[in-house]
């Protein structure tokens, strides 16, 4: 086998992992800003809790790993759902600004607590069916990537079917085109805001706990992976989830070629410098349109 | 400046002519020193977000410039400070103008996005390129401030020096509040389109305060590089630029003495945490260090919940209640009487 | 909750200790801590600090030091340059300490290394960083217990140069720690006829080391160095199982903790690095000289806290005893302490201390043991 191919391919998977997670993050940032027009800065917090959580219950507790998924699952969205019920709700004529800062504040506020409860140590967990790479034309990969590839495509595909096929999900979309007509239209939609939050912490916490068995989570990792799912979901135009899952995979990938072919001092500047480019050049995102993005300015 | 202002600004005065006498402690000297530099930068930052209404999560980036640039030429080149301190403020002012034509046309939080990237680039280039910023290693051996060949070697030399730079800014940025730029400014703040058909360059005039306030952070970026003697990435992460929004914000962004008092509180935060833990100790609760983040998000969200327009207008507003009160009863007795 | 309970009788004890010796024992010696023990830099406070708990408990049990009692101050750096700065002023200007323990980390050593020297305090730092003692002409207050960063570089060059290795890719992380030991290892790489065909750092915040591992892949190298202090560095071992290279691997002393080896799990197995010997002192000869220091250290600590020894924890240790016997010989005087330390042999955790005025270190590379990981433990590697 070539090896400038295997290279490129090594290459390519590694960023399509990295990308999974930021995928995953930018669609819980996109999920709350429809439904709010928030962007919730404690959505890198909610992929620190659930592998956490992940952690202490399949090392700690020696659950069986589906088992302990579910658990973990629900106990972030517990969290979210109370972070939403806590400190959103109660905000009657929010700024920008001061939902901003609000957020930036529960991060600080989540962190601290799992820094208090978890330790500043970091914390690993045993892969979900083995640690050995298996060969894939000559690359390698491991089962968890695998894993963490699947179970993005099937978070995608429920979200599809969820916002395409249901009523909920149909009620939440109406939600976020037009919330005073979706009001008059007999939806309750401080409900779908609840909801929102549930399901956004429910898909952080899902990308948290794949990822930590082949990065270790610690009390500290929030704020990166915040920053990066973040700089995701702006690149495929805010809002736009199919268009932030494709510019988080592409965002990973980037950063991976970067880092091998132009120099792995500069990896987290190179995806920032393209995210500033697409920003300056067509600030609606790669997949954003641009009228869309017009009608939810500020 | 009007007679509010002036009354406010020469208490600022007063009160940093008056705190050393009441502040004997080196050590709380230098916090307060440390705390004079993010006053500095959040004067600027508030003129940015508070008159103008445009968000920047980048300014920290602009401190690092500063501070690097006076690293960087006192040390390598022998520079005085003051001359190095002048070319960064020459050099913030070109990159701010060349970040600040395309950053500015975008808005909300595709602005915060953009200036956050920037602030992550900046930081990068900090840790990586070894050979003019030393990376993590950082700069050692940066020289004093000297004032007419006098080294200022004291803390309470430093202090003063700090607050008249703190002074000098508020001065400033007060004027411009009430001159045309600053009234061109507000009506910006309340719509941009209203404001361009009444004849404001609106992207000149962004600019321009985006330039301005980073030409304030690039100050206190130098003065901080001087007063710690070295300089090296961590203090300037994106984490500090968050910080520094929440400062403005939690002071009051409407107000440039909000802004100072977000500044002044968030920066003694973890000396007034760690004076409580003493007393806690002694009441029998062993508050631990750990709790501080805890606690700082706490303090955060409470401000931003009840407090919705910060610190300062929510003492004001309630000495005004107060008054208020005051003036009720002594209508009430008048009528009783 | 026997812990918990322990804690509050040390802090009970701490007060009213604190306030008998405010009023009723002017002479107690006063000593000054600053760590990381919380933020990024961590692991590296927590166990100092619990160390110097420990022992300042002992002395003070055992009557303190000739009759006066030991009182430390401890504050937070959180691993930030400004706190840093602000723990050590601190010290010296409000609790008026008589010698500075910490601090942890390089790039905050650096950053206090003015305050002491302005202030004439003594400091001993428990980081590594040639730089913190060295030109010695500039560093006059300033001592370290973490060994040098070339020595460690010259440990591993000696057993590559001993195993035929002479192409070599190194991995930094981005920290003041990997910085340096990128410098040493550049510099010293020549003397040992081996050449760095790749050079290649990460963040200590990044989670996959593959692009920098294939990098070194596509040259020639024959091992690779990684090189840093961040619990990421557990990830590199993995990425290297991963992409299935056999080339060995040799890691920093930055890498001795038992936690990273856990972390890494099998894929660190036969990993070689320099460290100090006490995390092999189970595998130590019993003649050794430091044997008998190492084993009480380590059974202390085990004992009291719940949590593995490390030489982050050691660097504490001998910083606070230097202190102490100091003390003890001169009493609290600032000047008499920085002289007496500077004319010190003292036999710690980390090595035979021997300061003197041309070196503010007092390790040197023999007070590194070659060491490597088996079935999860470290031991010493057999020659």
């Amino acid at each position: 086998m070539d090896s400038a191919f295997v290279d490129v391919l090594q290459f390519l998977i590694m960023g399509i992992q990295r990308g999974s997670i930021y995928a995953m993050v930018a669609m819980g940032f996109n999920m709350i800003y429809n439904a709010t027009g928030i962007i919730n800065f404690a959505q890198g917090e909610f992929v620190v809790l659930g592998g956490l959580m992940m952690v202490t219950l399949t090392m700690g507790f020696h659950l069986s790993i589906v088992f302990a998924f579910i658990l973990s699952v629900l106990f972030v969205m517990v969290a979210g759902i109370l972070m939403e019920r806590l400190t959103i709700n109660p905000v009657k004529q929010p700024s920008v600004l001061r939902l901003i800062i609000i957020t930036i504040a529960v991060s600080i506020i989540i962190k601290g607590a799992a820094m208090c409860f978890w330790g500043k140590g970091s914390h690993y967990m045993r892969h979900f069916s083995g640690s050995t790479s298996l060969d894939f034309y000559g690359a390698t990969i491991l089962p968890q990537t695998l894993w963490v590839v699947g179970i993005l495509c099937c978070v995608v595909a429920a979200y599809i079917v969820f916002f395409n096929y249901t009523m909920t999900g149909k009620c939440m979309r109406a939600c976020a085109i037009n919330r005073d007509a979706a009001r008059l239209a007999g939806i309750n939609d401080r409900k779908m805001v609840m909801l929102s939050f549930a399901l956004s912490a429910g898909i952080g916490a899902i990308a948290g706990i794949i990822i930590t068995p082949i990065i270790q989570m610690d009390y500290a990792r929030g704020a990166m992976l915040g920053l990066k799912g973040f700089g995701a979901a702006v690149l495929g135009g805010l809002g736009n989830s199919m268009g932030a899952v494709v510019a988080g995979v592409l965002l990973g990938v980037l950063e991976a070629l970067g880092a091998g072919y132009i120099s792995s001092h500069y990896m987290d500047a190179i995806a920032l410098i393209i995210l500033l480019f697409v920003l300056f050049i067509r600030p609606s995102g790669i997949f954003g349109s641009a009228e869309a993005m017009r009608l939810k300015e500020f | 400046m009007k007679g509010k202002h002036s009354a406010g600004f020469f208490a600022l005065i007063g009160a940093i002519m008056v705190m050393p006498l009441l502040v004997t402690n080196d050590y709380y000297l230098g916090v307060l020193t440390f705390t004079a530099f993010n006053c500095l930068t959040c004067v600027g930052l508030c003129l940015l977000m508070g008159y103008a209404g445009q968000i920047s999560i980048g300014h920290g980036a602009f401190v690092a410039i500063g501070a690097y640039t006076t690293g960087i030429l006192t040390t390598k080149l022998a520079w005085s400070p003051w001359l190095a301190m002048l070319c960064g403020v020459v050099l913030v002012l070109v990159i701010a103008f060349c970040v600040g034509i395309p950053a500015l046309r975008l808005k909300g939080h595709y602005l915060a996005m953009a200036t956050l990237g920037f602030a992550s680039i900046v930081h990068v280039v900090a840790v990586a390129a070894v050979d003019l910023t030393g990376g993590p290693a950082g700069i050692v051996g940066i020289p004093r401030l000297n004032l007419f060949g006098y080294v200022l070697n004291s803390d309470k030399q430093y202090f003063y020096f700090a607050w008249s730079a703190v002074a000098a800014g508020v001065y400033i940025a007060l004027n411009l509040i009430y001159s045309r730029v600053g009234r061109g400014l507000q009506a910006l703040h309340g719509s941009e389109d209203a404001a361009a058909s009444l004849g404001i360059n609106i992207t000149a005039y962004k600019v321009q305060i985006f330039m301005l306030s980073a030409v304030f952070a690039s100050v206190s970026g130098s003065l901080y590089a001087c007063y710690v003697n070295y300089i090296d990435p961590g203090p300037f992460d994106v984490m500090h630029s968050v910080l520094l929004i929440t400062m403005v914000a939690v002071g009051g962004l409407h107000s440039i003495w909000g802004a100072l008092t977000g500044a002044v509180v968030l920066s003694l935060l973890p000396e007034i945490l760690s004076f409580l833990s003493d007393y806690l100790q002694v009441v029998g609760i062993q508050y631990q260090p750990d709790y501080d983040t805890l606690v700082y998000g706490g303090i955060l969200l409470i401000i931003m919940l009840f407090l919705p327009e910060g610190i300062f207008s929510g003492i004001s507003s309630v000495l005004s209640r107060v008054r208020l009160l005051f003036g009720k009863t002594a209508k009430g007795t008048d009528h009783a009487g | 909750m026997v812990k918990r309970l322990l804690w509050v009788t040390t802090v009970c004890a701490a007060i009213l200790f604190s306030a008998a010796m405010v009023y009723a024992n002017p002479e107690a010696y006063h000593v000054g801590c600053a760590f990381a023990v919380t933020g990024k830099a961590s692991w590296l406070g927590e166990p100092e600090r619990n160390t110097v708990e420990m022992i300042a408990r002992q002395i003070n049990e055992a009557g303190g030091i000739d009759g006066h009692p030991l009182v430390l101050h401890i504050e937070d750096t959180q691993g930030d340059n400004t706190r840093a700065v602000n723990a050590v002023r601190k010290l010296i200007k409000k609790d008026k300490v008589c010698a500075i323990i910490g601090t942890s980390r390089s790039g905050t050593s650096m950053a206090a290394v003015p305050v002491a020297t302005q202030s004439e305090i003594p400091m001993i730092s428990c980081a590594s960083a040639a730089v913190i003692t060295t030109p010695v002409d500039q560093r006059k207050w300033v001592f370290k217990v973490g060994p040098d960063d070339s020595d460690a570089a010259l440990n591993i060059f000696e057993h590559m140069k001993a195993h035929d290795i002479s192409k070599v890719g190194i991995m930094t992380g981005t920290t003041g720690f990997g910085a340096a030991g990128r410098e040493q290892l550049k510099e010293f790489a020549s003397d040992y006829g081996i050449s760095i065909v790749a050079d290649e750092t990460y963040n200590p915040t990044d989670t996959d080391m593959t692009a920098q591992l294939i990098s070194i892949r596509k040259t020639e190298a024959q091992a690779v160095i990684n090189w840093s202090i961040v619990p990421a560095q557990s990830i590199v071992s993995k990425n290297m199982q991963q992409l299935k290279m056999t080339i060995p691997l040799y890691q920093s002393h930055g890498f001795a903790n038992v936690k990273y080896a856990e972390a890494a799990g099998d894929s660190a197995e036969g990993c070689i690095f320099p460290a100090g010997r006490i995390m092999a002192v189970d595998t130590l000869a019993d003649d050794h000289p430091q044997k008998k220091v190492l084993k009480e250290y380590k059974q202390a600590y085990e004992s009291t806290y719940d949590d593995h020894v490390s030489t982050f924890g050691g660097h504490a240790y001998d910083a606070l005893w230097l202190v102490v016997n100091a003390l003890k010989k001169v009493g609290p005087d600032a000047a008499k302490i920085r002289d007496e330390l500077e004319n010190t042999t003292f036999v710690g955790v980390g090595g035979i201390f021997e300061f003197s005025d041309k070196d503010h270190c007092g390790l040197d590379k023999e007070d590194f043991a070659i060491l490597t990981v088996k079935d999860g433990k470290f031991v010493v590697l057999e020659p």
